[in-house]
């Protein structure tokens, strides 16, 4: 579903984020990305929806290879994942409810029907009741949980998440995952980056650890 | 298509919705684009009145053609004939020298001279109507008559109607520069307050991007706003052409009076209401398309 080939991705001023890099990811598999905090986690993910583009290799995700996409491509590739950011990139101005029905607005879909979807993806995060709320009534966790709502809001193949547990005390950081790993049961294809190991041990799925930009073990968690 | 449809009304919705909220700042956009549209849009509608008046006045392109005393009865035959048949006239008259004379004898003051005068001095004479108003046509019309035998003189003034055509050719220049430099105007202003309005919705547009809109999707709102900006100025400018023909028009009425016409300044008809509407929202979509696709190649990726 996602393949890497020697990955590197070097900043312009020198900065190499990564180096050599590869390795795939079934479908429908669950994957944890971790190490320290500049390893070149977020540059990884990045790579993912085009967001940033290979210095060298290959990045090919559902077949298409993303390094070489027109950018009049990019929107349709991001379409079909879900991505949830760092800093979550909601939006303050607006509620819950529309936060989420944000991707369905571009795509095209019946206001019906995206009502109908937004309401469902707010079920998947236990967020039902607080469509109407503004993002910042929320607590962290359940930010965290409208930014997951709004990636999966398009059914999406792939999901795709950078560091969806930081700053969320052990519970609410649990919680963050076990709706991954049901998202993950019906058949989604998951790539998490936490610094959090303890978090990746937890789940028993394979962990690829990633230390100044090269790869390293790959193994599965017990 | 129905989608599109959508995309459109929504992007339609969006960019009212905007306007609304800043009703304030809205409403002294339009003003500043109006004002400046007023200018040419008066000017154009000054200058379209002055064209029917001209159009008015020359309505009778009247030549008169003086024979010469010792034409042969035969010659001026045959130059009536060719003067009826001759397409470019409209209406002929002859008058005969001893009728002109009773007809000058007839204006007031002159009849004590007429009487004093021992011969008849005027020659015989036609008197026509062009059926072309143009000066050109009537110069011509001219100087063919001109050279036929029997003929002494063509009087034909047609040098105030070149003067008067001079000077609209020459207002009308000045008008489409100064609605070329405004337009012009125009487009930057819409440009920056275009820009303005991006700033202050980059979050929107950067999570809009980074989830999978197109460049289009987020363009369309702030073509419209754009679009609605122009036509809301070139509407205000019309407001502003009709209200100063209001007050202006009573004394230009009054003025025309003392000449004796009636000349007052027209309302732009329909089609040039609709231009003065039409062209700034074109060049307010123009100043947004600019501003949007600036920002978006800014924001792309390397």
């Amino acid at each position: 579903m996602i393949s890497f080939s020697g990955v590197s991705k070097r900043y312009p001023g020198g900065q190499e984020a990564l180096r050599g890099v590869s390795f795939a990811v079934q479908s429908g598999e669950m994957v944890f990305l971790t190490g320290p905090s500049g390893a070149g986690k977020s540059t990884l993910l990045k790579l993912i929806p085009a967001i940033e583009r290979p210095s060298a290799g290959s990045v090919v995700v559902n077949g298409q290879n993303v390094g070489a996409l027109k950018p009049a491509a990019i929107p349709y590739l991001r379409r079909h994942l879900g991505i949830v950011f760092q800093d979550q990139k909601l939006l303050y101005d607006r509620s819950v409810f529309d936060n989420v029905v944000l991707p369905l607005s571009f795509s095209g879909v019946p206001p019906r029907e995206a009502a109908r979807r937004v309401r469902a993806a707010l079920d998947k995060v236990g967020l039902l009741g607080r469509e109407k709320a503004n993002p910042v009534q929320l607590s962290g966790g359940e930010q965290q949980r409208v930014a997951i709502a709004r990636a999966v809001v398009n059914r999406p193949a792939v999901l795709v998440a950078d560091e969806p547990t930081a700053n969320l005390d052990q519970e609410s950081a649990l919680r963050i995952v076990e709706i991954f790993v049901a998202f993950h049961q019906v058949g989604v294809t998951v790539l998490i980056a936490t610094h959090d190991q303890a978090v990746a041990a937890r789940f028993g799925q394979r962990v690829l650890h990633l230390s100044d930009g090269r790869l390293g073990s790959t193994e599965k968690g017990t | 298509m129905r989608s599109w449809l959508r995309h459109h009304r929504q992007a339609l919705a969006a960019a009212l919705g905007k306007l609304a909220a800043q009703r304030a700042s809205s409403a002294v956009s339009a003003l500043v684009i109006g004002v400046a549209l007023a200018l040419p849009a008066g000017g154009y509608t000054l200058l379209e009145s002055v064209r029917t008046l001209t159009g008015r006045m020359s309505l009778d392109p009247q030549l008169t053609v003086f024979l010469r005393d010792k034409a042969v009865r035969g010659d001026v035959d045959a130059l009536a004939a060719r003067i009826k048949t001759d397409p470019r006239v409209a209406v002929s008259r002859f008058v005969p020298r001893e009728q002109a004379l009773k007809e000058l004898a007839s204006v007031e003051g002159l009849t004590d001279v007429v009487g004093a005068l021992e011969s008849n001095p005027l020659p015989d004479a036609f008197v026509l109507r062009a059926r072309d108003r143009d000066a050109q046509a009537i110069d011509a019309l001219a100087a063919d008559l001109r050279r036929d035998p029997s003929v002494e003189r063509v009087q034909a003034d047609t040098a105030w109607a070149r003067r008067l055509a001079a000077v609209t050719r020459l207002a009308r220049v000045a008008v489409l520069l100064l609605a070329g430099l405004l337009g012009f105007g125009l487009v930057a202003v819409t440009f920056n307050t275009i820009r303005l309005q991006i700033l202050t919705q980059r979050e929107e547009i950067e999570v809009s991007k980074l989830i999978g809109a197109t460049d289009g999707y987020i363009r369309r709102p702030f073509f419209y706003l754009g679009l609605l900006q122009g036509a809301g100025g070139g509407l205000l400018a019309l407001a502003i052409v009709w209200g100063a023909l209001e007050l202006l028009n009573p004394q230009i009425a009054a003025l025309a009076a003392s000449y004796g016409t009636n000349f007052r300044v027209a309302f732009p008809p329909g089609g040039g209401a609709i231009v003065v509407v039409a062209l700034p929202a074109a060049l307010g979509w123009l100043g947004a398309y600019m501003s949007v696709s600036r920002y978006l190649r800014e924001i792309q990726p390397k």
